[in-house]
């Protein structure tokens, strides 16, 4: 029972990835806003690039995962599709861990690409590829939640990409995409701590660079655990 | 005969609004059985508490024995559903959606393939196996929606409103589907507005108006309840809006109808009441340019047994805009 379950759930994710994730255009548009966004950095400042990869690749996976997440079930919505999952003999779990993970592996697959790229170029050291690789995973994980929970509340698909925003333009100032978290007043500090992308960016740093970690890197990836 | 589906008092209330009025019913084995309504009388709700998809407010559903609230699972199993809307993905293809369901039903995956293949073939659809669903005719979509529906090859089948907004060939072509599904002993539950359709598919109707079943019974029997009523049609010249009214007022006439440029009566024996009726009509001022009697319809039936005018049932329901449609 359990692993028919399991199956359904690859299914659904995979549908999912050959219908809208894995085609030419969201994938370039995907990788090329934090390539374009690494580069101007680098030109901007050569030796400051490894200061902003972490934040970067932290907004990638933030940015692919929820809006796939919360476009897709928000557009299966109106085409009233989503309703043959409902119709399906597939519990209500199934169908949502099928939709996260199909979100989240793209998420993923743009995170891992991104870094990939930026280490390939610039010869950036990895120094922890094993929690790196954690990192990676569970904000991708997180993320793709938060795309589903903006998609339970919402009818239409602008809609959705609003209240995605919503969420997400604060968290790019408030998590140490750009700057570190405690040189914020206090009062956001604590706003940004309550905020899966600052664990996300503390965790991607440190297992890059192994270097100004808020919170010890395990503890990091604990919290993000959580926030799934 | 085995029970296939059972709904005891079932209800659903939107609010204030009651859509559905405590409707209990049984529909037998290899049985066709049509849920006849005017729009919004509660035909969609009671098929989506039927299937799961909605929660009903009170009231119980068995569907091949399984309870659709506690066990939703094992009844989705055992049932096939064609919405109202084609609503497959308009992404994927032909032979990808139907892959799809199979793998969502449990199919095995060696019949992934034989069974898409198979309902293509049954459906004319083979050679557009490799289109994608969006790009299909909406006639296309809906006999691959109901393909859809049997991947698992369930031996009951749910249609909501299957012919509306197809045009003649298409919807007729669909029946002729729903027929061959008849013969091969899979157990129908239709909806429908339309009493052609419904007379010339199922074997008994549940005739549903504002929420609530007014009667359910073979449509042979139907038909007989008012075969002992005439119908009187009468042509008039032109027709003010209050006559009906005045001719039910007449003795022997129990019901008049408009139906387009004529007035249909109804009563036992109707006819004796002629002179009254031709009486009246002259004091109107109204000539007659033609009148007869007629053998009952289903259509008069209808509106004998639930008092709701025919007109109301032969307006099709608007398309939505937008969507797959």
């Amino acid at each position: 029972m359990m692993g028919k379950e399991i199956k359904r759930i690859y299914y659904i994710a995979r549908k999912d990835l050959k219908a809208y994730y894995l085609k030419p255009p969201l994938i370039s548009w995907g990788l090329m806003l934090p390539i374009v966004f690494i580069l101007a950095f680098y030109f901007r400042n050569p030796a400051g690039i490894e200061e902003v990869t972490p934040g970067l690749v932290g907004l990638t996976i933030l940015f692919s995962a929820t809006s796939m997440a919360a476009i897709v079930i928000t557009f299966e919505k109106r085409t009233e599709a989503l309703e043959r999952l409902l119709l399906a003999p597939v519990s209500l779990g199934t169908i949502l861990l099928g939709k996260t993970l199909g979100s989240a592996l793209f998420g993923l697959l743009m995170g891992f690409v991104s870094m990939i790229l930026v280490v390939l170029f610039f010869g950036l050291k990895i120094s922890h590829p094993v929690s790196l690789v954690l990192a990676l995973i569970l904000s991708s994980v997180a993320f793709a939640l938060m795309g589903i929970l903006v998609s339970v509340g919402v009818r239409e698909i602008f809609e959705a990409m609003t209240m995605s925003n919503v969420f997400r333009f604060p968290m790019v100032f408030l998590c140490g995409v750009f700057f570190p978290v405690t040189a914020m007043p206090l009062i956001l500090q604590v706003i940004g701590f309550c905020l899966p992308l600052t664990y996300s960016v503390d965790a991607l740093r440190q297992s890059l660079l192994s270097s100004g970690g808020l919170l010890p890197r395990y503890l990091d990836l604990l919290i993000l655990a959580g926030f799934t | 005969m085995a029970e296939v589906i059972r709904a005891e008092g079932l209800s659903k209330k939107y609010g204030e609004l009651v859509a559905v009025d405590g409707v209990s019913f049984s529909v037998h084995e290899g049985e066709a059985f049509g849920y006849l309504g005017p729009n919004g009388a509660g035909k969609t709700t009671t098929i989506r508490m039927l299937v799961g998809l909605t929660r009903p407010t009170s009231g119980e559903a068995l569907v091949n024995g399984h309870s659709i609230l506690s066990d939703p699972v094992r009844a989705k199993e055992s049932l096939g559903v064609v919405p109202e809307s084609s609503n497959l993905y308009g992404e994927l293809t032909a032979w990808e959606n139907l892959v799809y369901m199979a793998q969502l039903y449990g199919l095995p995956k060696k019949e992934w393939a034989s069974s898409a293949e198979e309902l293509l073939r049954e459906f004319g659809l083979a050679e557009r196996k490799d289109s994608r669903f969006q790009g299909f005719s909406r006639g296309m979509k809906r006999r691959l929606t109901i393909a859809a529906a049997l991947v698992h090859r369930p031996r009951l089948l749910f249609l909501d409103e299957p012919t509306t907004g197809l045009d003649v060939m298409s919807a007729r072509g669909l029946r002729q589907v729903i027929r061959k599904l008849k013969e091969n002993r899979v157990t129908i539950f239709l909806t429908t507005h339309l009493i052609q359709e419904a007379d010339e598919l199922c074997d008994r109707v549940a005739i549903i108006v504002k929420g609530k079943i007014r009667v359910i019974d073979t449509a042979e029997n139907l038909r007989n309840q008012v075969r002992e009523t005439e119908v009187l049609e009468i042509k008039p010249q032109f027709l003010p809006d209050s006559l009906p009214k005045e001719l039910e007022l007449l003795p022997g006439v129990e019901k008049a109808t408009l139906i387009e440029d004529k007035i249909h009566l109804l009563g036992q024996s109707v006819h004796q009441a002629i002179p009254q009726i031709v009486n009246h009509l002259s004091e109107k001022k109204i000539q007659i340019l033609s009148i007869k009697t007629l053998t009952p319809t289903l259509e008069d039936a209808f509106v004998k047994l639930t008092g709701v005018e025919a007109e109301v049932m032969r307006v099709d329901k608007p398309q939505k805009m937008g969507g797959v449609g």
